[in-house]
């Protein structure tokens, strides 16, 4: 699965432009990175994408085929989306969600099927949750949620995985594994990520937005300099390379930081 | 179901002169052809016009209206992902009553004869939908929030118009039938009445359980429903209109009966989780045998006067409600624990 993004632009009543002339690529089996501050338009890249927010200009194609031509069950057989974990107002169990995917591939009256069984059964099998089919969704702990998302996404048997910021409010532990999770499957996936360690440990390639616009892009350990993010996050880091892992590593400063360090500095220099 | 067939049964048996219950089924098998044939009849005339005239469609009227009422529970709470909505929150109702009230008041549409306040109900309803349905699309934006809005506001305006007839009204009499009408009954049905209301009941739930996959998906808002393949700006529409269509038909014929669709669908969903595959037919035939038994206590508690069947459903499930709240885990459609 090859995704194309084009020329996006989205803007909200009539003033507010939210993407300005936006254009992206994931390739085949590429996990492609999105990151930027709050507000740059990582999220409304994706909802444009995953045709929730119609641009006003550009095109989308999966394939070659323009997203907006499909119908939503056709685009949902080759698209899921994870997205910040859903808040769910009604109980379904464990199992009745990850069944939701399967809809785009059903017809009206049409029953489940042993297949449909057989598919779920061994999405849930992959995100580690085979055991819990009964379980209230409620019950669930965040890292657990997530990964039923996951495993619905997967039951959807779409070639490409968009993820909106999955692992927020996620502990450390299912951050990991949700992106280890994503890693294994092998996807075609571009995921909006706000951690740029996480990033730097996933990502084949990044795109880097800010105000609307794609201000960076390449691989991974070209794009994540301490440079790129002094401008576009405001923040000073230093950006190593792991011994360990050999990916990039990135240590925030924070202003306290930087005036005792000048402290430091000039109590060495007299 | 075998529950339902026993509260109609016993349900035509009770009232102020007691009927056996074979004799129920024997006078209902000797109208269907063929299969009656073999049917001696051994009841009275006056039994037969208590139980095939008058008992009878008044109880199969409570199983459709109960039944109509908890579908339209259920699918307007995945409409707007709201579990506090009811039948009425778009305003069906509102407008049902305008009609209902000039029809009773005023000898309105006296044209179309024994169905004057049927018509009177349905064309109003319908008139409150068309102006609830133009609104929230104004603007192109046609999201829940308007459509919520657009039938509060609308309620609004058309609950005043119905209180300007009453207190218009020329007389006392009619404005205690308006009351009665407004708090609905069940009295006064006929087998003609019953026709249009139980095709757009069964029509209607067989649309819904045909669709409910999109209605599970509706219910993880519509964002979500839309990365899972449903086209929601028809399928919300669909099921305004489906919605609209069968409150405004079972009001019209037996006013504004409160709480059942509210009531049903959460009893239900505690009772069989949210998967609509399995809410809809249960809530339906929980909410049939509500009704068939509700209807029979406002028939029998002040004999021979007749309580509007409005007041015993908001007496015995509010409490029940609550004690519901009290009891269960259940959340109501609320974020978690």
């Amino acid at each position: 699965m090859r995704i194309q993004a084009e020329n996006i632009s989205v803007t909200v009543d009539k003033k507010k432009t939210l993407l300005r002339e936006v254009g992206l690529e994931v390739l085949d089996s590429e996990i492609v990175g999105l990151i930027g501050p709050n507000g740059s338009g990582k999220s409304t890249l994706l909802k444009s994408i995953y045709r929730v927010l119609k641009p006003e200009v550009g095109l989308i194609t999966l394939d070659g085929e323009d997203v907006y031509q499909l119908s939503t069950a056709e685009s949902a057989q080759r698209m899921a989306v994870v997205r910040q974990e859903s808040s769910v107002e009604f109980d379904f169990t464990v199992r009745e969600m990850v069944y939701m995917g399967r809809a785009p591939h059903k017809k009206l009256f049409q029953a489940d099927t042993e297949e449909d069984e057989r598919i779920c059964a061994e999405s849930l099998e992959l995100v580690g949750m085979g055991d819990q089919e009964q379980r209230s969704f409620f019950t669930l702990s965040g890292g657990e949620k997530q990964r039923v998302m996951i495993a619905r996404a997967l039951a959807q048997q779409a070639s490409f995985l968009v993820l909106d910021e999955p692992t927020n409010h996620l502990d450390v532990r299912y951050q990991l594994q949700i992106m280890d999770l994503v890693k294994r499957l092998r996807m075609t996936v571009l995921a909006a990520l706000h951690d740029l360690n996480v990033a730097a440990m996933y990502c084949d390639r990044l795109y880097v937005m800010d105000s609307g616009k794609i201000v960076a892009s390449g691989r991974t350990e070209d794009v994540l300099t301490s440079a790129m993010i002094r401008d576009v996050f405001g923040v000073e880091a230093e950006v190593t390379i792991h011994p360990r892992t050999g990916k990039k590593l990135i240590v925030y400063f924070s202003e306290m930081d930087l005036v005792q360090a000048i402290g430091r500095q000039g109590a060495v220099g007299s | 179901m075998i529950g339902l067939v026993a509260s109609i049964t016993f349900a035509i048996t009770l009232g102020s002169v007691p009927i056996e219950s074979a004799k129920v089924w024997k006078i209902a098998l000797w109208h269907i052809p063929f299969l009656g044939d073999g049917v001696q009849p051994d009841w009275t005339k006056a039994e037969h016009t208590i139980i095939w005239d008058i008992r009878f469609p008044r109880v199969l009227l409570a199983v459709i209206v109960g039944a109509g009422l908890s579908v339209v529970g259920v699918a307007i709470q995945a409409l707007v992902r709201n579990s506090l909505a009811d039948p009425y929150i778009l305003g069906v109702s509102s407008g049902a009553s305008v009609g209902a009230t000039l029809v009773i008041l005023f000898g309105a549409f006296s044209l179309f004869g024994q169905f004057a306040l049927s018509m009177g109900a349905f064309l109003g309803s319908f008139v409150s939908v068309v102006l609830i349905f133009t609104l929230s699309r104004i603007g192109g934006q046609n999201s829940t929030v308007r459509l919520l809005m657009s039938g509060i506001a609308i309620s609004a305006v058309l609950s005043a118009v119905t209180s300007i007839i009453i207190f218009s009204a020329p007389n006392e009499h009619g404005i205690r039938s308006v009351l009665f009408w407004m708090s609905g009954s069940l009295a006064g049905a006929k087998w003609d009445y019953l026709t249009i209301p139980t095709a757009v009941v069964l029509l209607t739930m067989l649309i819904l359980i045909a669709q409910f996959r999109s209605l599970n998906a509706m219910l993880l808002g519509e964002e979500s429903a839309r990365t899972l393949g449903v086209d929601t700006v028809r399928f919300r529409r669909l099921l305004f209109l489906l919605t609209a269509l069968l409150t405004g038909v079972v009001v019209a014929i037996s006013g504004a009966i409160g709480f059942v669709g509210l009531m049903m669908p959460h009893i239900v969903r505690v009772l069989v989780g949210s998967d609509h595959r399995r809410v809809l037919p249960v809530s339906a035939l929980v909410g049939a045998i509500f009704l068939v038994w509700a209807d029979v206590i406002a028939r029998l508690v002040f004999a021979p006067e007749e309580l509007p069947i409005g007041i015993i459903t908001a007496l015995c499930g509010g409490p029940f409600f609550i004690w519901l709240m009290l009891r269960s885990s259940y959340s109501f459609g609320g974020s978690g624990k």
